[in-house]
């Protein structure tokens, strides 16, 4: 008997050595086989990590010089005989003069400054000196004394905007030999700049403008921010909170906890779920068709925008919704309806407060994914040179306003270089915002989450 | 806590359809975007220097543009089409049957068309000709018609320096194509001798000897950008051999990159491009909608404003950024001033 077991094991175990400390061939074939799978799984996290880091460092590297900016400080003497002819401070009659009547004033205002600082610059004239500030300065200049009519005939101190080829200079993105072939900027400009400086005149600072000023022209990107296209992105996003979480909500507990099972119950599950994988442009030309066309709602407009991203997030947050409101035991349910609780009571007293967090989860993550979004808003006219701030709610959402993605877009397509700064810059902006929600998100989902 | 939330919805909605009947006070633009630059420069001085919102000026293209104009009258359509090239009948016919029918044709200026390559290369003296020989599907060897040998552009003329063939031209979509297509490509073929070839061949249909000019080849030589000059630009930056087709004010503000190249021996500038003597140019344009001028604040502000000589003169803003201020601008705002609706094509 013995000697039989002894030979049918001698038959099943494999002819080898015998010891388990010596690996046989299959053992090392199925660990080399791990290994490889391992390291095909390390490469593949590094390649996206990689990605990753050169994505991050290229955003940085051209964006986060747009934070800074370089200001000139002059003194201005607001000349009563340009700005106000007939001497009587009619407030009417100053402001006919226009942005151009205020350009001879900074002319003389550098030239003097110059003079004073003993600053002479072999082959410059008193306009290309000028021309280191930023044409956004008469604009400033203009609505200043509009504001503050009893200061003309008075010097007043400003500090201005230096003109994007000057502040492109302290960037490293113009040189000197650049300056050569380049148009818009000589060599005597940036070296008048270098004595402006060492005088103490021409300073780098924060750019606190870069977040509340609105875009501005090709000609002075130096002076655009992105004021309107954050306000115009927090309109939207509110309205899509709004309308998207009791809707989503609503929808999905009706869904999960009222609706029969039946063929169409199916059938509107499958759309929804359809609906979440529907490339986003598809949403931008429904907005145009219903909102715009035939609702009447104008053109550019968050409201339209907020709409449009709200039919976009839907999907997202019924599928989130759904799935957290499913997590929830049904003893929990049980419990409830056990002790006397209507089925509405039931759910709205247990069922969705421990749903909460993912439901909350999956708004934020819908939400991020609206705020991103460039392609639906294309169609619906808000891609545009918006300057304007919208005002506040709710007639600001029927303003025109632009919106964070789509300034990055505006502005990659501008032909001045200093543009591509500003775009990325404003990509910075964004990938903090996102960043930021999704980390609420994460927290939300840590803190509050219940495993059963 | 629902409940409250959906109170809330509510509240939002029902402020949503009882601000939709505010009437809108920004004027609204769209269109090409070659014109887009000078129109947000010019909105951006209306702006500062009228009490009326600054207007709304958006891209998209001179085609989209036309079409939004045509769409009707009324607040929810836009007031301003910006165009680089004119409006066609079908837009005319369109704005009619939608109940548009006054719209005032406003010239704003001219646009160059340059050749440019990185500024570290080998410089260019092009004639028409060259780039039809250089990128054309067909051209005429030893007589006969064959499709396009030639891979340097030494084989294209002995003065050029040996350098691949490779050519950024705009997509299909784009207004400066069209100027492209009919005042380089065209002006080339017939000016070697490929055009009478190609009538030979088609039984001397000029139109269609005209079009069959127009193909260009594809074997990789000639890239159609469908982006904006920035695009263009990125190419060239990638690829040193690159020669891109730009418009004049893109170029003039990347001088430090770009080498500009000559065209039948003429230097592209403002100056050149006024005096006509510069070949590769086009009129620029925007079209007002007359039945939104008294309906729309400012509007007939803005259109005075853009072409007073203060913004599109020689001396003004736009002519800096790169615009060729029309001879005829006087007529211009004389016509803007009386609101003179365009009459028939001609």
């Amino acid at each position: 008997m013995t000697d039989a077991t002894a030979t049918l094991s001698n038959n099943n175990v494999r002819q080898v050595g015998g010891s388990l400390l010596v690996l046989d061939e299959r053992t090392k074939k199925r660990n080399a086989a791990e290994a490889r799978f391992r390291r095909m799984g390390q490469i593949a996290v590094m390649i996206g990590v990689l990605a990753l880091i050169g994505l991050l460092a290229s955003i940085l590297s051209n964006g986060l010089s747009s934070f800074q900016q370089t200001y000139i400080a002059v003194d201005i003497h607001l000349d009563a005989a340009k700005l106000d002819k007939s001497g009587n401070r009619n407030p009417d009659e100053i402001a006919k003069v226009t942005t151009f009547g205020y350009m001879p004033l900074i002319q003389e205002a550098i030239k003097k400054k110059m003079a004073a600082e003993g600053i002479s610059i072999d082959g410059l004239n008193a306009k290309a000196a000028a021309e280191l500030i930023s044409k956004e300065a008469p604009a400033t200049l203009r609505n200043y004394v509009l504001s503050h009519i009893d200061a003309i005939g008075t010097t007043v101190p400003f500090k201005l905007l230096a003109s994007g080829r000057i502040d492109g200079y302290y960037k490293g993105r113009v040189t000197m030999a650049s300056a050569e072939l380049d148009k818009n900027v000589s060599p005597e400009q940036l070296k008048l700049a270098d004595e402006l400086k060492q005088a103490g005149i021409l300073t780098t600072a924060f750019n606190w403008d870069f977040f509340t000023a609105p875009d501005a022209s090709d000609t002075r990107p130096e002076a655009a921010g992105l004021g309107v296209a954050i306000l115009g992105s927090a309109y939207m996003m509110l309205i899509v909170l709004v309308l998207s979480l009791p809707i989503g909500v609503a929808a999905s507990i009706y869904l999960e906890e009222f609706a029969p099972q039946n063929r169409l119950t199916d059938l509107i599950e499958v759309n929804i779920a359809n609906l979440a994988a529907v490339p986003s442009i598809v949403f931008g030309i429904l907005g145009l068709a219903v909102f715009i066309n035939y609702a009447g709602l104008p053109q550019s407009a968050p409201i339209v925008g907020g709409l449009v991203l709200t039919l976009m997030t839907l999907p997202t947050i019924i599928i989130a919704t759904r799935a957290a409101l499913k997590a929830v035991p049904p003893s929990i349910r049980d419990a409830a309806l056990g002790v006397g609780a209507s089925k509405m009571q039931s759910i709205f007293h247990h069922v969705l407060p421990l749903a909460m967090p993912g439901i909350l989860t999956g708004t934020i993550i819908g939400l991020a994914q609206a705020l991103g979004e460039t392609a639906p808003l294309l169609l619906i006219g808000m891609v545009a040179f918006v300057r304007e701030y919208p005002a506040a709610p709710p007639e600001g959402f029927f303003d025109p306003a632009s919106a964070l993605p789509v300034q990055v877009y505006n502005w990659t397509q501008r032909g001045d270089p200093a543009f591509v700064e500003r775009a990325s810059g404003a990509i910075i902006v964004l990938l903090v915002f996102l960043v930021m929600m999704n980390l609420i998100a994460i927290i939300l989902r840590r803190r509050f989450e219940r495993r059963w | 806590m629902n409940a409250l939330k959906i109170t809330i919805a509510a509240l939002a909605a029902s402020a949503a359809f009882a601000g939709a009947a505010v009437a809108r006070d920004n004027i609204q633009i769209k269109g090409s975007s070659t014109v887009l630059p000078y129109a947000s420069i010019v909105a951006e001085a209306f702006g500062e220097n009228f009490d009326f919102p600054t207007p709304v000026v958006e891209g998209g293209g001179s085609g989209a543009g036309r079409k939004a104009l045509c769409e009707g009258v009324g607040e929810n359509t836009i007031d301003i089409a910006n165009s680089s090239s004119r409006i066609k009948q079908s837009d005319i016919d369109t704005c009619k049957a939608n109940g548009v029918n006054e719209i005032q044709e406003v010239r704003i200026g001219y646009d160059g068309i340059v050749f440019a390559s990185d500024i570290n290369g080998p410089s260019f003296a092009f004639t028409p000709a060259d780039w039809h020989k250089a990128l054309a599907a067909k051209v005429v060897v030893d007589g006969k018609l064959v499709d396009n040998p030639y891979k340097k552009w030494n084989e294209i003329n002995s003065d050029f320096a040996d350098q691949d063939i490779l050519a950024f031209v705009p997509g299909t979509k784009h207004g400066t194509r069209e100027v492209f297509d009919e005042k380089v490509i065209v002006a080339g073929c017939e000016e070697d001798g490929t055009l009478e070839a190609l009538k030979a061949e088609n039984n001397g249909d000029e139109k269609a000897a005209e079009k069959a000019c127009m193909q260009l080849r594809t074997d990789g030589v000639s890239v159609d950008i469908d982006g904006d000059y920035t695009e263009t630009l990125a190419r060239i930056d990638a690829n040193k051999n690159g020669i891109g087709v730009f418009g004049l004010s893109f170029y003039e503000n990347n001088t430090d990159k770009l080498q500009v190249a000559t065209m039948s021996g003429v230097t592209p500038s403002t100056e050149t491009i006024a005096s006509g003597e510069y070949p590769v140019s086009r009129p620029l344009y925007f079209y007002v909608k007359n039945a939104h001028l008294d309906v729309i604040p400012g509007l007939q502000e803005y259109v005075e404003f853009f072409v007073s000589d203060d913004m599109a003169g020689p001396n003004g803003p736009l002519a800096a950024y790169g615009l060729v201020s029309d001879p005829e601008l006087a007529k211009t705002q004389e016509a803007v001033k009386n609101r003179t609706p365009m009459g028939p094509l001609n």
